[in-house]
């Protein structure tokens, strides 16, 4: 269990790093999404992996280490929060620097991030 | 007073809700009053809380009355203490510079100010690992709104680096916090710092590596090369009150790293002592360099002040680096004077760019200033303190720095960095004023509202007037620092501490 477990969370942090490392803001926040589901899931195995356990506690039986849980549900809230006021960034950034880029700079060519293409041209490329 | 560790963050947050009510969206003067009663307040608390901590040893507040290690611990120690109390007069200042207008540019100036202070405040205070992500959290989400208040396009791009960085820092942050969980088995620093010396050395790789990816994210904060890249745009992209606010924001990165690498990697960790400090001795040096080259090209006055930042940030790594109890003394002693005067020497510059028309703070030949003595008096004690010239602080702070350096050992790694940096820093400010007040052409502008205000100059003067202070005050400002640091390397321990009677 622990290798499928380590293989997802690994797969999802190449995924997200893939995405943050493009031009486009919208792509950034959809790495920014993937990697804070990562990094959940990592947080939340620092507690150790077990089956079966009780949820709290239980009589001299096996229980699962409840801190790591409380400290998944504070991250997803600030992740949450986070992520939120990156989109509504990126949507200002894009209507003052009229284009999707980080830098502010369109590229010539990238009809994707640019304002000035219309919707049906782009629709076209 | 047994909840006196919590004021200094529960002042701020009530001060901010009460902002946030509807009655006072149209009253910009009692926004201000509540906002400097507020502060005023905070300052006092942080002033017992120093001297009570000073006196009597750290204080600890155990949040619930749950007993440490299993609940959130504050602790006020001396060092702690210090930096509540230097937040506060910073905090202050700025609050009066920019109650001359500046924060009716764009609405919840004063709860998002407030706010971004408890932020400060208690990353300052706590002593549990995950309590200190959470107000990081809180800071940096009040310093993203800060940051682009008054709005612009230069200042959404600023911000939209400084917010992707830092998202991407809090997940480093998270994934080093796990990592550690699972080798100590807890988050409270005091609880760390006694468990690390008996980790089995099967472990300790992942705790070296947990150790590190923290390096990696206060470096974030601190602006430690090369994560420094978002530093210059940021500051001098921003309002001027938020970039001299933002002036304690690089230290709480180099605090970070005094509570976590300095006190639970210190001297008695075993194998882990001294965790990344041969990493950061040539990063902090680079740091230097790198500001100082930043320092020389800066065009505006703004840039070159930030840049500054940068350099004092490079400093202080210097003596997190060295890492014993004399160089921490030292730099919290140049903590104080550095963020004091680089705030300073921002707001100075918002004074000197209203009135010099179109060319602003940029460093062209320009119409001469309406108040050319008055600026020009505040901006030399400011720039020979920031250099480091006697008879200011910037000159006993680099002396107790390289005094420090020179006891452990490290003159040949410290000394030419300090004083070709300082050099730089001379001749960087000189070329800078020269324009600014000398080479001038045209009349003064007619425009009297251009003329600063008061409490602009009341704000920037309390700030200057700490270059001197921090001289004559020295005595005790040393004794202090040294009682701090080694609060700080002896550490406390958690069966010592009368909390959680339960």
């Amino acid at each position: 269990m622990e290798l499928i477990y380590a293989i997802a969370v690994g797969v999802m942090v190449t995924c997200s790093v893939f995405l943050l490392l493009r031009g486009h803001t919208f792509t950034i926040v959809l790495g920014l999404t993937l990697l804070s589901y990562a990094v959940n899931l990592f947080l939340f195995a620092s507690g150790g992996l077990s089956l079966n356990s009780a949820a709290i506690l239980s009589d001299g039986g096996k229980y699962a280490d409840p801190l790591p849980q409380a400290l998944v549900l504070t991250a997803i809230v600030i992740g949450f929060a986070m992520t939120a006021f990156a989109l509504i960034l990126a949507i200002r950034a894009r209507a003052d620097l009229g284009n999707d880029q980080v830098d502010g700079k369109a590229i010539p060519g990238d009809v994707l991030g640019d304002k000035s293409v219309s919707a049906d041209k782009r629709a076209n490329s | 007073m047994m909840h006196l560790p919590i004021l200094p963050i529960l002042l701020p947050f009530i001060g901010a809700v009460v902002l946030m009510f509807p009655f006072f969206n149209e009253r910009p003067v009692a926004q201000r009053q509540i906002t400097l009663i507020t502060l005023l307040l905070t300052l006092v608390a942080s002033g017992w809380l120093l001297h009570d901590s000073l006196l009597f040893g750290p204080l600890p507040y155990a949040l619930g009355d749950w007993r440490p290690p299993f609940g959130i611990l504050l602790l006020a120690d001396p060092l702690a203490a210090m930096m509540l109390v230097l937040t506060a007069v910073l905090a202050i200042s700025v609050s009066l510079y920019a109650a001359a207008g500046d924060d009716q540019s764009g609405r919840f100036f004063h709860p998002l100010f407030l706010f971004q202070l408890l932020g400060i405040n208690g990353a300052f205070l706590t002593a549990d690992v995950f309590n200190l992500f959470v107000f990081f959290e809180i800071l940096l989400i009040a310093s993203y709104s800060l940051l682009i208040h008054g709005g612009g396009r230069q200042r959404t791009q600023a911000a939209l680096h400084y917010v992707l960085y830092n998202l991407i820092g809090s997940a480093f942050f998270l994934i080093a916090l796990a990592i550690l969980y699972r080798v100590f088995g807890t988050l409270n620093l005091p609880d760390m710092a006694a468990k690390v010396g008996d980790l089995p050395s099967d472990i300790l790789p992942l705790a070296r590596a947990g150790g590190l990816l923290l390096l990696v994210v206060f470096g974030i904060k601190a602006a430690l090369l090369p994560m420094h890249f978002w530093l210059p745009n940021t500051y001098a992209a921003t309002s001027v009150p938020v970039a001299a606010l933002f002036a304690i924001m690089t230290k709480v990165g180099v605090y970070s790293m005094w509570r976590f690498h300095t006190a639970v990697f210190g001297d008695d960790a075993g194998e882990l002592s001294l965790l990344g400090m041969n990493w950061l001795w040539p990063m902090a040096i680079l740091t230097i360099v790198v500001g100082s080259f930043g320092v020389l090209a800066s065009r505006s006055l703004r840039w070159l002040a930030a840049n500054i930042i940068a350099v004092s940030v490079g400093t202080l790594l210097l003596t997190v680096a060295m890492a014993d109890v004399k160089a921490t003394a030292a730099g919290v002693y140049y903590t104080v004077h550095s963020t004091l005067l680089s705030a300073a020497l921002f707001l100075l510059a918002g004074l000197i760019q209203a009135q010099r028309g179109q060319a602003g703070d940029r460093f062209v030949r320009a119409r001469p200033l309406l108040q050319p003595r008055l600026l020009g008096i505040l901006f030399a004690v400011i720039a020979m303190a920031l250099v480091g010239l006697p008879p200011f602080s910037g000159f006993i702070g680099k002396v107790f720095i390289m005094q420090a350096a020179a006891e452990s050992g490290y003159i040949w790694r410290v000394w030419p960095a300090i004083l070709i940096s300082g050099l730089v820093t001379l001749i960087a400010l000189s070329r800078a004023g020269t324009t600014l007040f000398w080479r001038t052409q045209g009349l003064p502008s007619e425009n009297d509202n251009k003329v600063a205000h008061s409490s602009q100059i009341v704000g920037v003067s309390i700030l200057a007037l700490s270059a001197p202070l921090l001289v004559v005050f020295a005595g005790p400002l040393t004794d202090w620092s040294m009682l701090a640091s080694e609060w700080l390397h002896q550490g406390v321990q958690l069966r010592d501490l009368s909390v959680g009677s339960k």
